[in-house]
């Protein structure tokens, strides 16, 4: 079968939905789902393919989204629809999007542009599917965008800590106790930073959080239209796992930026660009004390000042002491640069 | 919905002989089925094989998306998802990589992929060896994947076209793995007839998945969570599916047969000697031919020993081996494989036609050897041990419970 040499990468052109009262009103995640109330993931992804449109194949890996969304018999999603295993979102984007290429360069399937995405959560996506991810993200020949939901916890197997689970938290993996109060001490990931560096050639990524809906979808859409592989991570509170009332998800997600914990920016060939309440912090808007959203927390009751106080000064660091502040943790190279020029 | 053959080949259709490995005439086999995604990652001996298909990607024989993964599980799982939208696969690995992707492995057979794999058979770590042996692939042989064990150059492209045939029928629609041993086969030469192309679109159909198609015109949702409720429904599904694959793998040799003018008659397994012998020794691979050389000399004593080396281990061809074998006064398994704490500690090989013999009228007695583990050589000497072994058995009429290891230092 001969090669049509003008195959390329040709993606959907989705223009940004200029304000609430323009989003389509189509659903392609509906009713048949079973998630907690408040859970954010669950608009997550009704927002995600909101915005990608019917002409979009979604892969998901096991977890949360995975297992109350679909139980067999019943399906929320409109679209193809597909699991992949806990690690493999990466290889999922990857191969769907290869298939498609294959296909249709080879006049096998008409050839049209198709959305890929693949969705997987903190554990499958920052733990044990990253080495997938990060080879996914350097195949600049196929379009896809992963998406990462970030409830940071195995949610699906009952609240354990992952590598994006933050300094402290009370999961069913690190309880506090008499003698330990912390067992879990990491630091999270800095998961959207570390592939934004670390895979020069991927043209796209970005943090989002649903809190602010209509700039999420847009995001998506910027990733899906700009084409080869995105990246989008998600903050997505978890009344479960974080311990709170449901109708604080909202809230707390907005919390989230305000205090300066989860940044919102988009990395676009290389341009760092920081959008929403983060931009007015980067422009000088004093960043709420983190203890007004870790307190309304239950999987940080056991908190004590110190926890409070170290728990601020690691995010002070992120705005003041990183090259990139809370993108890219390396520290300012002032003192290397006035060297330099000084020669 | 049996797959209709158009006539006989015209005349001008010449294969071209070529000397070449069992890799590279799986490689031959790729290019000729149209091959859509292949994903590589290295390791030996296998890997020969992606050697091969990158040589025809780059030079213009074959048009494919050509993906080297960053491990096995993630080779496994791109071409799994590359066949859930319709591309024809391929992916393969040895030993402990084959083992590296076992998650993936085991998704495919209920997804009702149908991939096909190369395991270029090598021992497991530890200690690191290159050498075949036979427990790497048979590590799948209860979830649904089919299996079969090659000999020759000839047999490994004749055996990809007749895998893809049977693996992408409708009514199997399960993965299938072609075992090659590492060295024996994937490195070693031979004279190969490769077909032309029109041949082989006369034999193999485009693979079409149908209603299990996710594409935006046909939305569906996959592999929906199952409980109680449904999961041992699914299982029973795989079970019937490689029931009929039996059916459908008798078809697609005899439609090889009237295509390509070539292949055995029966497919499951190569008799030689075999008809009018007392003791008949059993093995799968490139064992076969120490074997064979043994029983040449054997029979100028005028010893009457044949050998069935087993082509399919799954579906497993149980009637069909268990005539052959019943007429014998003693068989003899040799496995290239182990199964430490099994029944008699045999082999697996042994004890899958142990169970094959329990409901049949005549039982000869079985003896189970194991040999050639992690690529050691199986010499005639190994061969003389098991036959004398065997009609000592054919004499008393019992069957002897020891598993013989031969040629191991005591
Ligand atoms: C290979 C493998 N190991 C473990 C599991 C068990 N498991 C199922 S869901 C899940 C949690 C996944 O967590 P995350 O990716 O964060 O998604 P969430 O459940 O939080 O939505 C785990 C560990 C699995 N399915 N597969
Ligand atoms: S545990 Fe959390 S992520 Fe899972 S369904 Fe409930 S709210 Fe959503
Ligand atoms: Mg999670």
């Amino acid at each position: 079968m001969a090669e049509t040499t003008t195959f390329g990468n040709a993606t959907q052109i989705l223009e940004p939905f200029r304000g609430v009262k323009r989003v389509t009103i189509e659903e392609y995640f509906t009713s048949g789902h079973r998630t907690c109330q408040g859970c954010e993931s669950a608009l997550v992804m009704k927002l995600m393919v909101k915005a990608s449109g019917p002409r979009t194949i979604v892969l998901g890996s096991t977890g949360c989204m995975y297992v109350a969304n679909t139980t067999y018999y019943t399906t929320p999603w409109v679209v193809p629809w597909m699991h992949t295993q806990l690690g493999s979102s990466g290889s999922a984007a990857l191969g769907t999007a290869a298939g498609l290429k294959a296909l249709m360069r080879k006049g096998k399937m008409k050839s049209e542009p198709i959305n890929v995405i693949a969705f997987c959560g903190d554990g499958g996506g920052a733990d044990m599917g990253l080495g997938a991810i990060s080879a996914t993200l350097t195949h600049k020949e196929y379009n896809s965008l992963i998406l990462l939901y970030d409830n940071e916890s195995y949610a699906n197997t009952d609240i354990q800590l992952s590598g994006m689970t933050p300094y402290g938290a009370n999961t069913t993996f690190s309880p506090p106790g008499k003698v330990k109060r912390l067992i879990h001490t990491r630091w999270k990931k800095n998961m959207a930073g570390l592939m934004a560096a670390g895979h020069p050639e991927c043209r796209y990524v970005a943090t989002v959080c649903a809190s602010y809906a209509v700039e999420m979808m847009n995001k998506v859409r910027r990733a899906l239209t700009i084409g080869g592989p995105t990246f989008i991570h998600s903050l997505d509170p978890c009344p479960k796992g974080w311990d709170y009332d449901p109708m604080l998800s909202h809230e707390l997600g907005e919390l989230a930026i305000e205090t300066g914990i989860f940044p919102l920016y988009e990395v676009e060939d290389g341009q760092v660009k920081y959008y929403g309440k983060t931009k007015a912090i980067v422009e000088g808007r004093a960043r709420k004390p983190v203890r007004e959203y870790l307190l309304k927390q239950g999987r940080f009751a056991h908190f004590v000042e110190e926890d409070l106080d170290y728990f601020q000064a690691k995010v002070d660091e992120m705005w003041e002491k990183w090259e990139i502040p809370a993108v890219v943790p390396f520290r300012r190279l002032d003192a290397t640069r006035a060297a330099l020029s000084a020669k | 919905m049996a797959v209709v053959t158009p006539a006989a080949p015209a005349a001008t259709e010449e294969d071209k002989e070529l000397l070449i490995s069992g890799s590279e005439a799986v490689a031959e086999a790729l290019t000729l089925a149209d091959l859509d995604v292949v994903t590589a990652y290295p390791i030996r001996p296998y890997d020969t094989v992606m050697q091969a298909i990158a040589k025809k990607i780059s030079g213009g024989q074959l048009v494919a998306e050509y993906i080297v993964a960053e491990g096995e599980h993630s080779q496994f799982e791109i071409v799994k998802h590359a066949s859930t939208v319709g591309a024809r696969v391929f992916c393969g690995s040895s030993g402990v990589g084959w083992m590296y992707a076992m998650e993936c492995l085991v998704v495919t057979p209920p997804l009702r992929v149908p991939m096909v794999a190369l395991v270029g058979n090598r021992a497991l770590d530890d200690p690191g060896a290159f050498g075949v042996e036979h427990n790497d692939a048979l590590v799948v042989r209860d979830v649904g994947w089919m299996l079969c064990w090659i000999d020759t150059s000839q047999e490994a492209l004749d055996t990809t076209l007749i895998a893809y045939r049977v693996a992408e029928d409708r009514r199997v629609f399960l993965p299938l793995a072609i075992s090659a041993d590492g060295a024996f086969l994937t490195h070693s030469q031979a004279l190969t007839m490769v077909p032309p192309k029109s041949k082989v679109d006369r034999f193999l159909p485009r693979y079409d998945r149908g209603d299990l198609l996710l594409h935006p015109d046909n939305p569906i949702t996959v592999a929906p969570q199952a409980n109680e409720d449904w999961v041992i429904e699914i299982r029973r599904q795989n079970y019937e599916a490689m029931a009929r694959a039996v059916t459908v793998i008798d078809e697609a040799y005899a439609d090889f047969r009237r295509v390509f003018g070539r292949g055995p008659e029966n497919p499951w397994f190569e008799e030689y000697m075999a008809d009018d012998a007392d003791v008949i020794l059993v093995g799968m691979g490139t064992i076969s031919l120490p074997i064979k050389v043994a029983i040449r000399e054997l029979r100028a004593k005028g010893k009457k020993v044949g050998l069935v080396r087993l082509r399919w281990f799954r579906p497993f061809p149980t009637e069909r081996l268990v005539a052959a074998l019943s007429r014998a006064k003693a068989v003899g398994v040799i496995d290239r494989d182990y199964s430490f704490g099994s029944p008699f500690g045999s082999g697996v090989v042994a004890n899958e036609i142990r169970a094959a013999l329990y409901n049949a009228e005549r039982r000869p007695p079985l003896l189970s050897f194991i040999c050639g583990l992690g690529g050691r050589e199986v010499t005639l000497e190994d061969v003389y041990k098991a036959t004398d072994l065997c009609y000592a058995a054919a004499t008393s009429g019992k069957s002897d419970p020891k598993t013989h290891w031969l040629g191991v230092r005591e």
